[in-house]
């Protein structure tokens, strides 16, 4: 822990950072950084690569291949993936007409219809799932339409749940933009459609990433959802499902940690993947910009 | 061919409210071909709000707007042949320089811009909305506009700069590039220049006023700032509480303003009682004054204005009003003196001599300077 103080000093001649009482109560907050972020994640990694026989623990790759080999972890992290793929898609397409709406409605109307929204969050994701159970049942039961243990079941709990994340940053990033460039737009000849095209979306796209993180994220790996909604058909049987077996079921902490590496991993790399795509956009601009400039010079030469 | 005696722009009768607030009762106004208009007057008058009536930003409670002689009231910003250069300049931060200023050129359309003569059905309105069918330019057409524009508001070699990365000046110029390209018939500023300091704002002045000449464009320019109107305008109007007071030549307004208000808001001045006798004397502070001829009836009450640089200060013997030197500022170009008159009113005068504090002195005029307005309710 000691190392705490000299990295903010050595902050301190690298940024001009001030040590004071405010750097000072960052402290707390590296300290469980550290505890709880960290460290956890040290070990994680660590007992990926480890594998015990009898009582002697030894580095091996051998969870990785066994991840690999195994047709049944890689159609469970390819199925949560879909899951969390068709959950993000949906999500989407749902909340960004709302938050267009709430973002461009009167100051009144917003807080209330933001709060209508946040208001499920109070209460336990657990319970809320289980409730959509008992509803699912009661169709079952009154209609003799089986929904339970069904794609739609678990996608719409999925739905239902991480909505809120979608809606918020991209609620967020249309009132952030200032209502003069939709005059602007008007002005300069665009109809609501073109200045939606036009200035809207451009300027939410921040909202629309960071909404498509909050929810891919939790989704690929939720656990109660695909568990009760799934009705203990072994096909919802997800990758965080898996995690949780071999960590709280099981004793393999080695294996389970393997799991939950490969899963960051490929998560990381589809994140990576959409900030990219969100920059290739930029580039392809600037490439345009480059053909405009050589364009120009032919011109005038 | 249009008539070329029609005027461009016609308010008629406009009023607006925002609820129980009025803010402009009963405005008409006429704008022509190739002027400057400054719309002018303190915060809360109503200029801004005329600016976005004619934008078709706010629609007038009542009356009409006529362009070209035609009724525009409910025609979208979107269909209008004006432009706006916002106060906030509104530069849409996604895009760089030189997109800010195609921004236009690549949404406009061939059949944009003309004006429907008939009422629309509800099918055409909908296929109207989606009409970006049939793009107006190449985008080398659009790049030899745009640069062209950049050289003409001095910005070659920003092109590919953010418009977050700019100065006040700079963002003023893409603002003004990107309303100009689209030669619109009018360009409408909204305090255009407030947001700049001093001396960068009286060289836009000047290059402000320069490319209205050079391009024929007709300029409405609001603004809260006295001299900006008097460098920029070939029109002026002054504009209080929702009415026009007086609307002219910066000359026209300096000279003879028609009230009190309008001429304590474009320059100096002093400002006394009086009433007129006959058309060629005017009686204020108990003394009878030869004027030049007034079209004011005999026997009304009138305010007697005359500009600071006006009045002149002789010895005592030879002035028309005498009194006492009580201050004198340095102001730069000539020095303010306040004199107190016998009768202890105090009269501000412009002068470039010296005349110290104390020093008994005499004030002369001639008929010419005497201005007569009327009497403000």
């Amino acid at each position: 822990m000691a190392f705490h103080p000299n990295t903010i000093r050595r902050q301190k001649v690298k940024v001009g950072f001030k040590w004071d009482l405010y750097a000072g109560m960052s402290i707390p907050y590296l300290l469980v950084l550290f505890l709880f972020v960290l460290l956890p994640f040290i070990f994680i990694v660590l007992y990926a690569f480890l594998s015990k026989d009898g009582s002697k623990l030894y580095l091996t790759l051998d969870n990785f291949v066994e991840f690999v080999i195994n047709e049944k972890f890689l159609s469970a992290a390819g199925l949560s993936l879909w899951f969390a793929f068709i959950t993000t898609v949906i999500c989407l397409i749902i909340s960004y007409p709302i938050a267009y709406f709430i973002g461009r409605s009167k100051f009144q109307l917003r807080s209330l219809i933001i709060m209508l929204i946040t208001i499920p969050m109070w209460i336990n994701m657990l319970l809320r799932t289980l409730a959509w159970k008992q509803i699912f049942q009661l169709f079952e039961s009154w209609l003799g339409i089986s929904i339970l243990g069904t794609d739609f079941a678990v996608t719409f709990g999925m739905v239902y749940v991480f909505l809120p994340f979608m809606i918020i940053p991209i609620y967020t990033s249309i009132i952030k933009i200032n209502p003069s460039l939709y005059e602007a737009s008007k002005d300069l000849g665009a109809n609501s459609l073109l200045t939606f095209i036009h200035v809207t979306l451009p300027l939410s796209m921040p909202g629309i990433i960071s909404g498509i993180t909050m929810v891919f994220l939790p989704a690929a790996t939720s656990l109660v959802i695909p568990k009760y909604l799934g009705d203990g058909n072994s096909r919802y049987y997800l990758i965080g499902n898996l995690i949780e077996s071999y960590f709280i079921k099981g004793d393999n902490y080695y294996f389970g940690s393997a799991i939950a590496v490969i899963l960051s991993l490929i998560i990381l790399m589809m994140m990576y993947l959409v900030t990219k795509m969100d920059r290739t956009i930029v580039n392809e601009k600037a490439n345009t910009l480059k053909g405009r400039k050589k364009v120009g010079g032919n011109l005038n030469g | 061919m249009e008539n070329n005696n029609t005027p461009l722009i016609e308010l008629r009768n406009i009023s607006k409210s925002f609820g129980e607030t009025k803010v402009l009762r009963n405005i008409n106004l006429t704008i022509n071909r190739n002027e400057f208009v400054t719309l002018l007057g303190p915060s809360g008058c109503g200029k801004t709000t005329t600016l976005r009536i004619l934008g078709g930003f706010e629609s007038p409670t009542s009356g009409e707007v006529y362009f070209e002689g035609k009724d525009i009231s409910s025609v979208p910003p979107y269909e209008r042949e004006s432009n706006t250069v916002f106060q906030s300049y509104a530069l849409f931060p996604h895009l760089d320089v030189y997109d800010n200023i195609a921004f236009g050129l690549r949404i406009e359309t061939l059949e944009k811009r003309e004006y429907p003569n008939v009422e629309l059905t509800k099918k055409e309105k909908i296929k109207k909305f989606f009409y970006n069918k049939t793009k107006k330019y190449t985008e080398t057409e659009i790049e030899e506009k745009v640069n062209a524009v950049i050289k003409l508001v001095n910005l070659t070699g920003m092109e590919n700069r953010s418009v977050t990365n700019l100065s006040g000046g700079q963002r003023q110029r893409v603002a003004i590039a990107r309303a100009i390209i689209l030669r619109p018939k009018i360009l409408l500023l909204d305090e255009s220049l407030s947001a700049l300091d001093l001396k960068l704002r009286k060289d836009m002045q000047y290059e402000l006023k320069e490319l209205q000449r050079s391009t024929g464009i007709t300029f409405v320019f609001v603004t809260h700032d006295q001299e900006e109107a008097l460098t920029m305008s070939d029109k002026i109007v002054l504009m209080k509480d929702g009415n026009v007071e007086q609307q002219g030549t910066a000359e026209e307004i300096y000279n003879e303003p028609v009230n009190r208000y309008v001429a304590n808001f474009i320059g100096d001045s002093n400002i006394l009682s009086g009433k007129v006798i006959d058309s060629r004397h005017v009686e204020f502070d108990g003394e009878k004054f030869l004027m030049d001829e007034t079209n004011f009836p005999d026997g009304t009450e009138v305010d007697v204005m005359m500009r600071p640089e006006d009045l002149d200060i002789v010895y005592p013997s030879k002035g028309k009003l005498t009194g006492v030197v009580d201050s004198i500022f340095f102001k730069g170009v000539f020095y303010e003196v306040d004199v107190t008159l016998d009768n202890k009113r105090i009269v501000t005068i412009h002068t470039t001599d010296y005349i110290p504090a104390g020093k008994k002195v005499g004030i002369n005029f001639d008929t010419e300077d005497i201005t007569l307005m009327e009497k403000m309710k």
